[in-house]
């Protein structure tokens, strides 16, 4: 078993802690995991990515020149990494911030999410992050909804920990949009 | 100040629950004893776990993670923290520390590294151990904050003046950023020179699973000459100043005796699928992990493709290379540099092996890619 991903934002959006929470869940699971993050020097809107590389065996590289699957959640990440995926692997792109009319490879699958209007009706445009990570693991099933509910304990300060339900309430749906999207 | 204790080994002198982690990871580090943590965290831990209870520190980016889990750890172990007006008087602290014959530390990233130098000579001269930790970054002058391996030749031929080594360890892994970082201080106090672990922003920035272990049992010399007050014993005296006629020879000879001794017991490196590999791949560090996936790549292609890589950078695994290329006469060199630790590896292979190099100067965006690395593969098979 082996799965890499590459998640890439602005700074704000969430990008480091959806990556921290998939490794979790996947070393709560026993399994290698190597999360590399990269973000500019701003605190918010500057760019922010990670690649997570989870493995039964050696994780190998932290750096993936052509992940599996990439998660672009603004309009400049899917421009700079929309081509680096590999050919026949996965594209999720947050449509509520990205025009992808002009985007056309044919050689990926490419799901399209309203990610902000999503987690909006949630109660909070801040669980970008979670529906993304709900779309991968519905994809990818790399990690269960139960390490991931548990990750978020782990992830989270205790003081934060009644948000939980929300957030697990906005994987759910970003869950629930590649089932329809796929069906 | 607990240094005693704290030199058993064997067994936690730390409980990990109030110490390794922020709170909020608590329960990772309970589970199952792995911990998912930074490569720069996990040195901090590696530290403290090997008994250094002494920081002198700047902040600089990459590294700027090791003071701050340092500080906050320290005080609780009845340890000293000081972020220093400067580099320059971080490293003076640390030779003043270590002169005592306690477990101490510095670290920092590149620029300041440079600005180490003159008290690392200084410590290598006075034979004092000490640990340095450099999370390299890009360069000359200001650089960037990009990962690099520019400071292999900073590093492994001695950075300061006068002619010393040092002993320096390149980690690959989060796990051997902890591994190492405690080697370090062992070897650091076994032949009584300074250590270095030297990595860069990938593995210093990256999280992996780390299992931290106790401290391992080394049989450690008594520090006989550590300064610690005269009280009725005889005076000691710790110095790089030798005046007197053929004093000063002597003492470079002895400081060669020891570098000869390290190149002969302790050498060590990784090797992967070199048996019988008709090209291996040879880089340290970060670079050899983005190797290893482009290994990987090549297998499945049915290319012969081996790595090897230096786990110390000084002393430099030269018999490695030697043993490896006796069959193998393709070596295929990978740096974040124009070519440093190249000039090693034609020293160590045998007479007729070719050595080919791709290296990527540092900067953003300039990190390869296994994609890439493949390519270069294919290209020198």
């Amino acid at each position: 078993m082996r799965h890499d991903v590459f998640i890439a934002g602005f700074g704000g959006q969430g990008v480091l802690l959806a990556g921290n929470l998939l490794s979790l869940a996947a070393i709560a699971e026993g399994k290698n995991v190597c999360f590399f993050p990269s973000y500019g020097v701003e605190k918010r809107g500057g760019a922010a990515m990670c690649t997570v590389v989870i493995a039964d065996g050696e994780v190998g590289s932290p750096v993936i020149g052509n992940p599996t699957v990439v998660i672009v959640l603004n309009q400049l990440s899917l421009e700079k990494y929309g081509s680096r995926v590999k050919p026949g692997g996965t594209l999720v792109i947050n449509s509520s911030l990205i025009d992808s009319s002009a985007f056309a490879r044919t050689d990926i699958s490419t799901y399209r999410i309203p990610m902000n209007e999503i987690a909006m009706e949630l109660g909070d445009a801040r669980m970008v992050n979670m529906v993304a990570t709900g779309a991968y693991v519905q994809l990818t099933g790399a990690v269960s909804d139960e390490s991931l509910a548990e990750a978020l304990k782990k992830a989270l300060p205790e003081r934060n920990h009644r948000f939980i339900p929300a957030n697990m309430k906005a994987v759910a749906a970003g869950a629930q949009q590649i089932v329809a999207q796929a069906g | 100040m607990g240094n005693e204790e704290c030199r058993k080994t064997g067994e936690f002198c730390l409980d990990p629950r109030t110490v390794y982690l922020a709170p909020d990871f608590v329960e990772a580090c309970v589970q199952n004893n792995r911990l998912f943590v930074k490569g720069n965290e996990a040195v901090a831990m590696a530290a403290l776990e090997a008994g250094c209870r002494y920081y002198f520190g700047y902040p600089i980016t990459p590294q700027s993670d090791i003071p701050e889990f340092l500080s906050r750890e320290l005080p609780k172990l009845d340890g000293e923290f000081i972020q220093a007006e400067s580099e320059v008087a971080s490293i003076n602290m640390l030779l003043g520390a270590s002169a005592t014959g306690v477990r101490a530390m510095t670290s920092s990233s590149s620029p300041g590294i440079s600005l180490k130098q003159e008290g690392i000579s200084y410590m290598a001269g006075s034979e004092l151990p000490g640990v340095i930790v450099n999370i390299s970054r890009s360069g000359p002058g200001l650089g960037g904050i990009d990962a690099s391996q520019a400071d292999y030749f900073q590093s492994v031929k001695g950075g300061g003046h006068g002619g010393y080594r040092i002993v320096v360890l390149a980690p690959a892994s989060v796990q051997e950023m902890y591994d190492l970082t405690m080697l370090a201080f062992d070897l650091a106090d076994l032949y009584r020179m300074p250590a270095m672990v030297l990595a860069d922003s990938v593995i210093g920035q990256m999280k992996e699973a780390v299992v931290p272990h106790p401290r391992p049992a080394v049989d450690l010399p008594a520090k006989e000459w550590a300064v610690q007050g005269k009280g009725g014993g005889e005076q000691r005296i710790v110095k790089s100043l030798y005046l007197g006629d053929g004093e000063l020879e002597a003492h470079n000879w002895k400081l060669y005796a020891k570098y000869e001794q390290l190149r002969g017991k302790e050498v060590r490196w990784e090797e992967f699928l070199a048996d019988d590999a008709d090209l291996v791949v040879t880089a340290f560090g970060s670079v050899s992990r983005i190797a290893k996936t482009a290994i990987m790549q090549a297998r499945e292609e049915g290319l012969k493709v081996g790595l090897l890589r230096p786990i110390t950078l000084f002393p430099f695994p030269a018999q490695a290379y030697a043993r490896i290329t006796g069959r193998c006469k393709k070596v295929l060199d990978i740096e974040l540099n124009t070519g440093q630790m190249i000039e090693d590896v034609r020293l160590s292979v045998t007479k007729d092996t070719e050595v080919f190099f791709y290296g990527r100067p540092p900067g953003a965006g300039s990190l390869p890619t296994p994609e890439e690395l493949l390519e270069q593969i294919r290209k020198h098979y």
